[in-house]
């Protein structure tokens, strides 16, 4: 059989295959490149940036968990300006599609991040408004449906390319979130950011995290990413980006039948450098095995 | 392009309590620089995802020497693992050492595990006179006395006396810095033993002393940002990765807040 179609287009924008790499597990690209062409993947969502350069929480910011880990960075990265003069241009040069994942502290932040990185060169904002590890923002906007619609409303004004909300699981019906950000305009929603969790040393009585708290990803949250991509699929027509303990090319694929159009990988990044082009590679053999030509033709496709 | 190693496991043994040498057989020859580590996958059910990294204690061709600690599950399996089994590794990782050329007589600190790595270094330098202050809680901890004994002038210590000296090693270098002679100090080990190295550093400030940090990791490769140190810059500091950007740092830049 021939190669199948893994274009897959969202909000206009097409990618060569459905896979994006996640944000904040993946830099900007250049440390993958060393094991890899990065530009065999479909997009790349940036480390979260903001408008100033952030050095992060304190150490530890890991830790382990049953199949899952902690994280709690706190969104350390070097600032917009430096992302726009020295890490734009470098990764523009592969042939792959970005996604400038911003996240702010009050909501005019976040418009005036949009304005500036949809005037640059990138091909879609990723609305970050879900990191569990700041103290101000981030999934502060993301749990109300309320203050989804308003800053993804100001954030819309200002966004010249497709904006993508980033959902956050920390809330009480994502059904209500995802459809806030459609209203407000989104072109997309990606989901879900990581879920908040803690773990402790009991013999020290310490947290693991310096931060105490952090943020859940790996297989460990796959079914409730499963469970929300699936849910938010049916209540919103905009396309939805399913992420959440993907770790093989099956697991993508679980969540294209559960209604995601594309798929991002995070965590199994750090587990395996090689994570996404085996994933791709992988989700091309099962569209081969089972006679699939295009693989839209999987999207929404669990049968209830 | 970088690759991850499939290293078999050529052997796998105790060599004092709790304390494991294993050879691995990596079919190519690695690059190493003393210091540098490898990010080896945990085997088993894939329950635990974040690889262990492990310092190169001994590089030779396509043979690597690592030993390491059982503290938790990851070095627990490591420690099951048995001749023919293979393991994931990615590496050699970070920066390490660099020894310069003005360097002829030297000091190694090592306190715990963190000795292990100091072997590379020395015996990757045999130009250099190297003194090693090496110490543990106990003597039933200590491992490779022999192996470093060819290398470098051996000076061992142990908190409760059970061997070697009794006290910290850390004490054993203050004194021979004292009386003088070494173009450089390289050290590694926990952290109380990093913290009294950097105030014996500092009644020495024209003697360069590197040090190779522990943190926790994520990638390793530098991409996640999980692993960050506090390094001084200037009259800043910023949140480097000990994985790309060390784990070997010069102490005197390294940051050591509680
Ligand atoms: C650059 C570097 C080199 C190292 N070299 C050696 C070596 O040569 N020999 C040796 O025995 N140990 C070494 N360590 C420490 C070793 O990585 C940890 O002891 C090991 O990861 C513990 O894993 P575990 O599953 O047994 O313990 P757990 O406590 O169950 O591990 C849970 C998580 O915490 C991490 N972790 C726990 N302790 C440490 C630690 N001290 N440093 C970093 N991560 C930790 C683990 O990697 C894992 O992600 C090194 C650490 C670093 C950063
Ligand atoms: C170390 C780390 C850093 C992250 N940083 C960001 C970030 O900067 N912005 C963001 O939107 N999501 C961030 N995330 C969340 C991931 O992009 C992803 O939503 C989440 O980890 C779930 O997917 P996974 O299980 O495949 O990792 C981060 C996750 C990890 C593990
Ligand atoms: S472990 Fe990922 S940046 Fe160091």
């Amino acid at each position: 059989m021939n190669k199948p179609d893994m274009k897959v287009v969202i909000a206009g924008v097409e990618f060569k295959n459905p896979v994006i790499a996640a944000s904040g597990t993946f830099g900007f690209g250049r440390e993958y490149d060393r094991f890899y062409d990065i530009s065999a993947l479909g997009g790349i969502s940036v480390k979260g940036l903001t408008s100033e350069p952030r050095e992060g929480n304190a150490s530890p910011r890991i830790a382990e968990t049953p199949s899952g880990m902690l994280n709690s960075v706190g969104l350390q990265n070097p600032g917009i300006d430096a992302f726009l003069a020295g890490e734009l241009p470098e990764l523009r040069k592969k042939n792959v599609v970005i996604l400038a994942n911003a996240a702010g502290r009050t909501i005019e932040e976040y418009a005036a991040m949009t304005a500036r990185l949809s005037a640059a060169d990138v091909d879609m904002v990723e609305l970050n408004i879900s990191c569990p590890n700041v103290k101000q923002g981030g999934v502060a906007f993301g749990s109300l449906p309320e203050s989804v619609f308003d800053v993804v409303s100001a954030a819309r004004k200002t966004c010249a390319k497709p904006l993508m909300v980033k959902l956050s699981p920390n809330t009480a019906d994502i059904t209500k979130t995802a459809q806030a950000a459609e209203r407000a305009g989104a072109d997309a929603v990606s989901l879900i950011n990581t879920l908040t969790g803690m773990a402790v040393d009991l013999e020290k009585r310490r947290p693991l995290l310096a931060n105490v708290t952090g943020g859940l990803s790996g297989p460990a949250v796959k079914p409730v990413a499963l469970r929300m991509v699936y849910q938010a699929a049916t209540a919103v027509k905009i396309p939805v980006v399913g992420m959440g303990g993907i770790m093989t090319a099956r697991d993508a694929l679980e969540f294209m039948v559960c209604g995601a159009r594309a798929v991002m990988v995070g965590t199994a990044n750090i587990a395996d450098p090689m994570a996404c082009p085996k994933i791709i590679a992988g989700m091309e053999n099962y569209c081969r095995e089972h006679a699939i030509s295009d693989i839209n033709t999987l999207v929404g496709t669990l049968q209830v | 392009m970088e690759k991850s190693i499939q290293a078999r496991v050529v052997s796998n043994r105790a060599i004092a309590r709790g304390i494991y040498e294993m050879e691995l057989e990596c079919g190519q020859a690695l690059d190493v620089t003393p210091g540098q580590f490898l990010h080896i996958a945990v085997p088993g059910d894939g329950s635990r995802i974040l690889r262990r990294p492990i310092s190169i204690c001994r590089a030779q061709g396509s043979g690597i020497t690592l030993l390491y600690q059982v503290v938790g599950e990851g070095t627990h399996r490591f420690s099951c693992a048995v001749s023919g089994d293979m393991l994931d590794c990615l590496g050699p990782l970070g920066n390490g050492f660099s020894v310069g050329a003005q360097v002829k007589r030297a000091a190694a600190l090592g306190g715990g595990i963190g000795t292990a790595p100091l072997y590379q270094l020395m015996a990757a330098n045999p130009q250099v006179e190297f003194d090693l202050f090496a110490g543990s809680r106990s003597g039933d901890l200590l491992y490779y006395m022999e192996e470093f004994a060819q290398v470098a002038h051996t000076h061992w210590y142990t908190d409760d006396g059970s061997a070697g000296e009794k006290g910290f090693a850390a004490q054993g270098l203050a004194q021979a810095l004292q009386a003088g002679g070494y173009d450089a100090v390289y050290a590694c080990g926990p952290m109380p033993m990093v913290r009294a190295l950097a105030q014996v550093m500092k009644a020495h400030p024209q003697t360069p002393c590197q040090v190779s940090l522990e943190e926790r990791m994520g990638c390793g490769v530098g991409a996640c940002l999980v692993c960050t140190c506090k390094i001084k810059q200037g009259d800043a500091w910023h949140h480097k990765r000990v994985c790309a950007d060390g784990p070997v740092f010069p102490i005197s830049e390294v940051m050591l807040d509680e």
